[in-house]
C-alpha cells in the first residue's frame, strides 16, 4: 500500500497481461460503494455476464476468446506436415476407424507450440473510467456536480447532479450512465473516500495478481513503460499502453492499461477525443448561424415594409 | 448444418467462430466488419471495405437516456420559439401587427412546451433551478440555460403586453429583447447535441447549428402562416422560401460531412423522417409561395406542412444520433482511419 500521495495525481496502471477474470475488483468495488445489482443475466458473451460500464458497474471485466496464438509464436501455422495426406481417402475410412487408432478425434486438442500452448487465448481486462486529464464529462456538467478532486480524479456530487444526462453522450468511453428510477449520473470515484483515509481503491486492494495497481500517475506510467517493454522483448510484440500518453485525445488517462489487441477489441475508443476540443469552433458557427437568421428575417421583412408602403 | 466442404485445399465455406475478432491479425491483415457491423440488404458502401473489430457487437458509447418526445420536442418547440420571435419583432416593425401578436403568443406557448419537456425530462421542477447553479462557457446545456432564463421571461412580458395592451414601452423592449435573442436559442441546440461523442452529432458539428436555425425558421414561417392574416403574409411566404433553402442545404452538408456516420441519416427511422421532412418542406414552401397569397386555407395548410417539416428534422437528427452510437462501427472505424491518417497506429497494430 503506498503511502497518502497528498495532493499529487494519482490512478490507475491496469496491467491486463496477468489478469486472470476472477471478478474480484467488480465484486469490491459494489461491495465498498454499495453499488446496487444491474441485473442477473447471461450475455452469451464468455464470462462476461456484466456487459459494459455503467451507471452500477464501475469495474468492468471483459472477456475475449481468440483464436490466435500467444506471445512468442509465430504467427503462421504451417501446413506442410500435410502436404501428402489424401484427406479425401481418410474420409472414406469413416468412422469405422477405433477411437484408439484414430490419429485424430473431434476432442483432439490442437497441436501444441514448443513450449507447449495451444492456440485459443484468452484475453481479461478489468475496465474501468478513465478519470481523464481534459473529461468531457466533466465540461458539458451544467451544475458543476462532476469536479476534479485533490487527487487529480474525476468524480460525482450525487446531491448536486441534476439527472439531465448530459455527461452521457459526452464520454467518449461510454463510462459514465444515468441509473434507472434514479435518473442521476454514476460512474467510478476512484475510491474518493478511501483515498481520503489513505487507503487504496477497493479494486486494487482486492486485485490478487496485482493486474490492478494504484498509485502516483508518474510512478505508474514508467512502470508500465517497463512493463510493456519487457512484454515486447520477451515476444510479446502486440502489448501495447492504452491511455498512457498525456497527448493524446483525452490529454491521457487518469486510468491507464497494458493492452495484448487492438483497444476496439476491449470495446474501447481506438483514437478517443474530448469533445470540448471543438467546441470554440460550434460557438462560431452558431453565432454565424443565429446572425444569419436576424439577417435573413431582417431581409424578408424589409423589402416588404418598402413596398406595402 | 454447416455449410463446410472438406477438400484437397482444406476446409471450405467454414463458418466463423464465436470468439470474438480481432484487429490485428496475426499476418497483418485486420477482421472485416463483424457483429453488429453487417448490415442486411446489398446496400452500397459509403466507404471502401471496412476494417474494423468490437467487443461482440456491443456499442463503445453509452446510448444517451433522453427520450425523442423530449429533447427532439424540446429542441423543435425551442427553434419555433426562438425564431417566430425574431419574426414578430421585425413583423412589428414592419407592418404587420396582427402577424407579430400572433407570434408572441406562439412563441409563449412554444417556449412553455419546451420547458416543459425539458423538466419532463430532468424528472423534478426545481433541477431547471438547479442549472442556473453556475455559468460555465465549456457546456453549452449550461449556457442554454442562461439563455432561456433571458429569453422565457423576455417572450412572456411581450406576449402579456399584447394581450393586455398595458406597458407599451415595456412590451416593445421585451419584444426586441425576445427577438434578439430568438436566434440564439434556436442556434445554441445544435452545439448542444454536436458537443457529445454521438458520431452523428460531434462529426456534423459545423452543420448542425446552421441546420438547426434553418429549420427554426422553416417553423416560424409556418407559425406565420398559420396564425397570421393573408394579408400579412407576404413576409412569411418570403421566410418559407429561404428557410427551406437553408435547410435542405445545411441537411445535405451535414450527411457528407459527418463521414460514415452520414450513412445513420439517410437509413431506417431517421432516413424516413428526413425524406417526410423535405416532401413536406417543398410541399409547404410551393404552397406559400403559389397559393398562401390568395387563400387563406392554403396558407394555414402550407404552414402546417412547414411546423410538421422542421419537427421531423429534429427527430431524424436525434434518431440517427442515438442509432450512430449504438452500432460500434461508426465509433471505431473513423477513429480508426484517423490514427492511421495520422500515421500514429498502436505499436504492432497493422497498416
Amino acid at each position: 500500500m503506498p503511502e497518502l500521495p497528498g495532493t499529487e495525481r494519482v490512478g490507475f496502471f491496469t496491467d491486463t497481461s496477468v489478469c486472470i477474470g476472477c471478478k474480484a475488483c467488480e465484486v469490491a468495488c459494489k461491495e465498498w460503494n454499495l453499488v446496487p445489482e444491474d441485473g442477473l443475466e447471461l450475455t452469451g458473451m464468455s464470462y462476461d455476464n456484466t456487459g459494459s460500464l455503467g451507471a452500477s458497474t464501475w469495474r468492468h471485466v471483459a472477456f475475449i476468446e481468440q483464436n490466435k496464438p500467444l506471445g512468442g509464436q509465430q504467427a503462421h501455422r504451417t501446413h506442410e506436415a500435410h502436404e501428402n495426406m489424401d484427406v479425401l481417402a481418410l474420409a472414406a475410412q469413416g468412422s469405422a476407424t477405433p477411437v484408439a487408432e484414430a490419429a485424430v478425434t473431434p476432442t483432439t486438442p490442437g497441436a501444441p507450440t514448443p513450449d507447449g500452448r495451444t492456440e485459443l487465448r484468452w484475453l481479461m481486462a478489468s475496465d474501468v473510467c478513465k478519470h481523464c486529464t481534459h473529461a468531457a464529462c466533466l465540461d458539458v456538467c451544467p451544475t458543476g456536480a462532476l469536479f476534479r478532486t485533490e487527487f487529480g480524479t474525476v468524480v460525482v456530487q450525487q446531491d448536486v447532479c441534476n439527472g439531465c444526462g448530459y455527461c452521457v453522450p459526452a464520454c467518449p468511453y461510454g463510462v459514465i450512465e444515468q441509473r434507472e428510477g434514479d435518473g442521476r449520473a454514476w460512474k467510478c470515484t476512484l475510491c474518493y473516500d478511501r483515498l481520503g483515509a489513505g487507503q487504496e481503491p477497493a479494486c486494487a486492494k482486492a486485485c490478487p495478481t496485482d493486474s490492478i495497481q494504484f498509485g502516483p500517475l508518474d510512478e505508474l506510467r514508467e512502470r508500465a513503460a517497463q512493463r510493456v517493454a519487457r512484454l515486447q522483448e520477451t515476444g510479446v510484440p502486440d502489448a501495447r499502453l492504452y491511455g498512457a500518453d498525456p497527448d493524446d485525445g483525452v490529454g491521457g488517462g487518469g486510468a491507464f492499461f497494458l493492452l495484448l489487441d487492438e483497444p476496439e477489441v476491449y470495446g474501447l475508443p481506438p483514437d478517443p477525443q474530448v469533445t470540448t476540443r471543438d467546441l470554440p469552433r460550434m460557438w462560431r458557427h452558431a453565432g454565424l448561424a443565429a446572425l444569419m437568421l436576424l439577417g435573413g428575417v431582417a431581409a424578408v421583412c424589409t423589402r416588404t415594409h418598402r413596398r406595402s408602403r | 448444418m454447416s455449410e463446410a466442404r472438406v477438400t484437397r485445399h482444406g476446409l471450405e465455406g467454414e463458418r466463423p467462430g464465436r470468439d470474438a475478432l480481432f484487429g490485428n491479425g496475426t499476418d497483418g491483415q485486420l477482421a472485416g466488419v463483424g457483429g453488429s457491423g453487417k448490415r442486411r440488404g446489398g446496400e452500397r458502401r459509403m466507404v471502401p471495405q471496412a476494417e474494423f473489430s468490437s467487443y461482440y457487437g456491443q456499442p463503445v458509447l453509452k446510448i444517451p437516456a433522453w427520450q425523442a418526445k423530449d429533447i427532439a420536442g424540446y429542441l423543435f418547440f425551442g427553434g419555433l420559439a426562438g425564431a417566430g420571435s425574431t419574426l414578430a419583432a421585425a413583423a412589428q416593425f414592419t407592418g404587420h401587427p396582427a402577424t407579430a401578436r400572433a407570434l408572441k403568443f406562439s412563441s409563449l406557448g412554444a417556449i412553455s412546451l419546451s420547458t416543459v419537456a425539458l423538466v419532463h425530462d430532468l424528472g423534478r421542477p426545481e433541477r431547471f433551478l438547479n442549472m442556473l447553479r453556475v455559468a460555465k462557457p465549456t457546456s453549452p446545456m449550461s449556457v442554454g440555460s442562461w439563455i432561456l432564463a433571458a429569453y422565457g421571461p423576455a417572450a412572456g412580458l411581450a406576449a402579456a403586453s399584447a394581450a393586455t395592451g398595458l406597458l407599451p414601452r415595456l412590451g416593445t423592449a421585451a419584444t426586441l429583447a425576445a427577438g434578439g435573442i430568438g436566434p440564439t436559442v434556436a442556434a445554441y441546440t445544435g452545439v448542444l447535441l454536436a458537443n457529445t461523442a454521438v458520431p452523428a452529432w460531434h462529426e456534423g458539428h459545423r452543420e448542425l447549428p446552421h441546420l438547426f436555425v434553418a429549420s427554426a425558421a422553416v417553423a416560424a414561417a409556418g407559425m406565420a402562416l398559420l396564425v397570421g392574416p393573408r394579408a400579412e403574409n407576404t413576409p412569411a411566404r418570403r421566410l418559407a422560401l429561404l428557410a427551406t433553402g437553408a435547410e435542405l442545404l445545411a441537411t445535405r452538408s451535414l450527411v457528407t460531412s459527418a463521414g460514415i456516420a452520414g450513412e445513420t441519416y439517410q437509413q431506417g427511422r431517421p432516413g424516413r423522417l428526413l425524406t417526410t421532412a423535405k416532401r413536406l418542406a417543398l410541399l409547404g414552401t410551393a404552397g406559400a409561395a403559389l397559393l398562401a397569397g390568395r387563400s387563406r386555407p392554403a396558407a394555414a395548410l402550407s404552414g402546417a406542412a412547414l411546423l410538421a417539416a422542421s419537427a421531423a428534422t429534429r427527430f431524424a437528427v436525434f434518431h440517427a444520433g442515438l442509432a450512430s452510437a449504438r452500432d460500434p462501427k461508426y465509433t471505431v472505424l473513423p477513429q480508426r482511419l484517423r490514427l492511421r491518417a495520422a500515421g500514429a497506429d498502436a505499436p504492432g497494430g497493422a497498416g
